[in-house]
């Protein structure tokens, strides 16, 4: 048995065989896992916005979508990953709360989800399982040894993607 | 205008926001006490400033299962506002209101219509003494309830926040009546509106 690591909110970390990597209660975050499947090394970001193009204060490289992503890869491929085997699963980008408002953060969730694909296909790097949207949180653990993403929810059994 | 930052505004922000959460708190209190006919005290509002990673911990962690109320407020300033109160804690305040003792994980659609309400009143008492103080108009949209887990539930809040900065304010309050019941209000003004309470409390 290895050991869990975690990953908190606008955090991303490397995960390498036996060891898998969690992050608990994604509401409209979204968790990236990328694994190599020849090497088994892995790692988990947890994303809260989209771009970080589009604001200011941005220099917490894990809380965007577009840069959380490219230093994820960067630090699998430091850990030994290689770069084209990369593959990618995803969870989260839920809209938690219903109502309506000119504002368009409420849809955040929806904007992270598509803020992950467009990144991830810029780095060419397929997304092979997922599952997101809805209404509910998800905590995820992620198994770099056979790639296997558990998703836990609240009333819910227990997935795996 | 965008100049601010949490981190920057902290001190004369954060006093504001004590004594709002007091006074908030205080009407909170007096609202839950007339609806559930018995005495409610309560206890001083701890303001704090979170790391994002913080938070989950601060609530027994991101999977503690918790009722979250949010609301978009709109009028002279917009944004929006968040209640967070335990599961156990509202299965009790449900159970006063409606005269019960159900111990259900689940709660039915009535259960859910009532917690809604204790939602909607707490926070209307709070955004009522944020309008008496500013004399600012603001007013409440109508309020969605989730139960789920405390890491997903704040990552709503925690979102909008994390277009300031890294950290979160949030109001920790605990109320009193058989049974210790632990609340936290979180409100978020849009950016522009931060401006418009700090300066309509003369400290702007």
């Amino acid at each position: 048995m290895g050991k869990v690591i975690k990953v908190g909110m606008a955090d991303l970390n490397v995960c390498v065989s036996p060891d898998s990597i969690t992050t608990l209660g994604l509401g409209s975050c979204v968790g990236i896992a990328v694994r190599d499947p020849v090497t088994k090394i892995g790692g988990l970001a947890h994303i809260m916005l989209p771009d970080s193009t589009s604001i200011r204060i941005n220099s917490n490289i894990p809380k965007f979508a577009d840069t959380g992503i490219e230093e994820l890869i960067k630090q699998v491929v430091a850990r030994g990953a290689n770069r084209g085997r990369l593959v990618a699963k995803i969870a989260g980008g839920a809209q938690m709360f219903a109502f309506q408002s000119t504002n368009d953060m409420v849809r955040v969730g929806e904007r992270n989800v598509a803020a992950t694909k467009k990144k991830l296909a810029e780095l060419k790097i397929p997304i092979i399982a997922q599952d997101t949207g809805k209404n509910y949180g998800r905590t995820v653990i992620f198994y770099p040894e056979t790639g296997d993403f558990v998703i836990r929810a609240v009333g819910k059994p227990e997935s795996v993607i | 205008m965008s100049e601010i930052t949490l981190e920057k505004m902290s001190n004369e922000y954060f006093d504001v926001l004590k004594e709002l959460g007091n006074i908030g708190a205080g009407n909170a209190t007096t609202a839950l006490a007339q609806m559930m006919q018995c005495k409610v005290d309560m206890s001083v509002p701890q303001v704090r400033l979170l790391e994002f990673k913080e938070m989950g911990e601060m609530m027994g962690g991101e999977e503690t299962i918790m009722a979250g109320i949010y609301l978009a407020i709109e009028g002279d300033i917009t944004g929006s506002i968040m209640f967070l109160l335990e599961k156990q804690a509202a299965r009790h305040l449900v159970n006063k209101l409606m005269g019960m003792q159900a111990e259900g994980e689940e709660f039915s659609e009535m259960e859910f219509s009532a917690l809604k309400e204790v939602g909607n009143i707490i926070t209307g008492a709070y955004l009522n003494s944020l309008s008496s103080l500013t004399n600012l108009v603001i007013y409440p949209s109508v309020p969605d309830l989730t139960v789920d887990m405390a890491g997903a539930i704040l990552s709503v809040p925690a979102i909008q926040f994390g277009e300031l900065g890294d950290k979160m304010l949030l109001i920790q309050t605990q109320f009193f009546d058989e049974m210790t019941l632990d609340g936290y209000f979180i409100l978020v003004p849009d950016l522009d509106s931060y401006g418009k309470i700090l300066s309509a409390l003369g400290i702007g």
